[in-house]
């Protein structure tokens, strides 16, 4: 799901004016005053009652900016500069991930259905025969929803025949694949239940007054920046993410800080094949099928409301975990930075020792804006290994699915099953499919419609995201194709069996295999 | 024919704020008239470093600058350089 609107901008805003604040010299100052900046005296676009208002969210914007969760305000004179200093002193991240930003939440009704203008007051009054609850009074000859009765059964508005009863969704609410959102019925506010949030970023980006926001390492990542041993691992979505090439954005990190940058393309080639073989034995032994697991808002999903999927979901690291994994061991001290579209990733790199912080595109580019690095002026970076077009592939669905079939032993038989998007529906259906029977052996889930390329914190245009990786996925080479010399480098000890699995996929002789994509 | 140029800024800072998906402006365009536009990628037009110019995204419609540009505003400035061009002729 993607959105360009008033309420992106403005959430992107205040992250690159925080990251500003970062490079000035005076960023106390400047940080605490970006409420009055962005809703300057006389301002004449304000969002709410009034410009006092705006300047409260935009604190707390501003908070949510600095890694501080909403709810763990306890001094609301405490300045923005406070949570600054707190924040460079910080040692580790912050969880949970997401935080409701609780004064800019409550524009949404409580009763999902309304009567509206176009009710006639007719004879009939099937809304009020409907009804099981005695909700519908007439004002004026028209119908009222009383809302200390409504259940919001909805029955009234389909029994309408002008269709004068409409339904209004809570945005965040539904857009939540888990119901982890709910209102508190005191403040009429929303708040997630951490026990059951899955970190998919869907309320994020659905609510319309962007009062749910994730909390930022973007300013922990810029104070390590200066100890000078930090490495950008950066997702293979990362394509069309920022202006100008790859070779550019990398100069660009590198300007920013980082010491050294790699493709976390080259952890999703070890992922492959690891998959693959993981696949070919379990299938072997009688197991019905499996998924994939590289999407962390899915092993959320399943741990918390999925239980019966455990058994199914693959072994194999993720692209991120073996690609930390190998920087941890070539370079142990190092500060490891993975750059990505995903807010879950954070809460898989809190229970992964190699991943020290999880920054966004939106952040990454945030922190460009507020050290000026304009990514087109930049050099293109030489000589740099060139990830395969299968570990690029992982940025968009289908993409693992094409991995591990191309590199699946030639005799297997895998039937792919695409789950291009978490919601309810597909939730059941995955139940189904752990419970009952599955019309695949092997599914590939993603939590975003369209993948990686389609996360909460992309930047880019998901379509024209899509075009550029196509491209590129052309100009890579295929993985069967490296030679196996460079796996060497990068093969992390799984009990060995990477450096076996690696040994025999290359003297497979390439089979077509008969695939199978289906829209779950 | 003369034509209308339009620059899309494509700078970190235009690029963040929204300027990545004004990219796909032609698609919207009157496919009629898709002959006297010319659109041009564009470095840092140097906008973003000044708060009285506006917010970004910036886009440069002939001499007509838009900021905080949207679709819609670009399209409409389009629209706009398109009928004095066909005044002129
Ligand atoms: S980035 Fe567009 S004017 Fe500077």
């Amino acid at each position: 799901m993607f959105h360009d609107n008033k309420a992106v901008r403005l959430r992107k805003e205040v992250l690159a004016r925080v990251a500003r604040a970062f490079f000035t010299a005076q960023p106390d100052d400047t940080l605490n005053r970006i409420p009055l900046t962005m809703r300057p005296k006389g301002a004449k676009d304000s969002s709410r009652c009034c410009i006092y208002k705006d300047r409260v969210v935009l604190k707390y914007r501003s908070m949510a900016a600095l890694g501080f969760s909403v709810e763990s305000e306890t001094d609301e004179l405490k300045p923005v500069s406070a949570y600054f200093a707190e924040a460079l002193q910080r040692k580790t991240p912050t969880l949970p991930v997401l935080t409701v930003i609780d004064e800019a939440c409550s524009a949404c009704v409580t009763t999902c259905y309304t009567a509206t203008n176009a009710c006639k007051g007719c004879l009939a009054r099937s809304c009020e025969s409907v009804c099981p609850k005695d909700a519908i009074e007439f004002r004026n000859g028209k119908a009222w929803l009383n809302p200390d009765q409504c259940v919001n059964c909805g029955l009234c508005m389909k029994a309408c025949p002008y269709h004068a009863i409409i339904r209004i969704p809570i945005p965040c609410e539904e857009a939540c694949p888990v119901g982890a959102i709910t209102k508190d019925p005191e403040t009429g506010r929303e708040t997630i239940d951490h026990t059951k949030c899955t970190y998919c970023g869907k309320c994020l980006t659905e609510c319309p007054f962007a009062a749910i926001s994730d909390l930022s390492q973007m300013v922990d990542v810029l104070q390590r920046l200066q100890e000078g041993n930090a490495v950008a691992m950066i997702a293979p979505s990362i394509i069309g993410q920022l202006p100008g090439t790859l070779p550019q954005l990398i100069s660009a990190l590198e300007t920013l800080g980082f010491s050294s940058v790699i493709e976390v393309a080259e952890g999703a080639e070890e992922t492959t094949l690891h998959e693959s073989a993981e696949w070919a034995e379990k299938i072997s032994e009688g197991e019905r099928f499996i998924t994939t697991s590289c999407c962390p808002a899915y092993i959320e999903t399943v741990e918390k409301h999925l239980p019966e999927m455990r058994p199914f979901v693959s072994d194999t690291p993720t692209p991120m975990a073996y690609t930390a994994s190998k920087v941890r061991k070539i370079a142990p001290e190092a500060v490891t930075v993975f750059i990505g579209p995903c807010i879950a990733k954070r809460v898989e790199a809190a229970k992964n020792p190699d991943v020290d912080y999880v920054l966004t595109f939106e952040e990454l580019g945030a922190m460009l804006v507020g050290a000026d690095i304009d990514v087109f002026e930049c050099r293109e970076a030489m000589d740099r290994p060139t990830p395969s077009r299968e570990g690029r592939g992982f940025a968009a669905s289908s993409g693992v699915t094409h991995a591990v079939k191309a590199v699946a032993p030639g005799n297997a038989a895998l039937e792919p099953l695409l789950v291009n998007g978490l919601d309810t529906k597909t939730i059941r259906q995955m139940s189904l499919w752990a419970t009952k029977s599955c019309p695949g052996n092997f599914v590939e889930v993603m939590s975003c419609e369209g993948g990686c390329i389609s996360g909460p914190g992309s930047m880019g245009n998901p379509r024209l995201v899509k075009k550029q990786l196509d491209e590129l996925l052309k100009n890579s080479p295929p993985l069967r194709s490296k030679p196996i010399s460079t796996y060497r480098l990068t093969n992390i000890d799984l009990n060995g069996t990477v450096s076996r699995i690696t040994g025999e996929f290359f003297n497979e002789s390439t089979g077509t295999q008969n695939s199978r994509s289906t829209d779950a | 024919m003369k034509k209308v140029t339009v620059s899309i800024c494509t700078g970190t800072t235009c690029y963040l704020m929204g300027g990545a998906h004004l990219l796909t402006i032609n698609e919207r365009l009157d496919p009629s008239t898709l002959d006297s536009v010319e659109f041009k990628g564009a470095h840092c037009l140097g906008l973003c470093s000044n708060e009285s110019n506006g917010k970004p995204p910036f886009v440069k419609v002939n001499e007509h600058l838009v900021s905080d540009a949207t679709l819609n505003k670009v399209l409409d400035a389009i629209r706009k350089e398109l009928k004095e061009i066909q005044h002129v002729s």
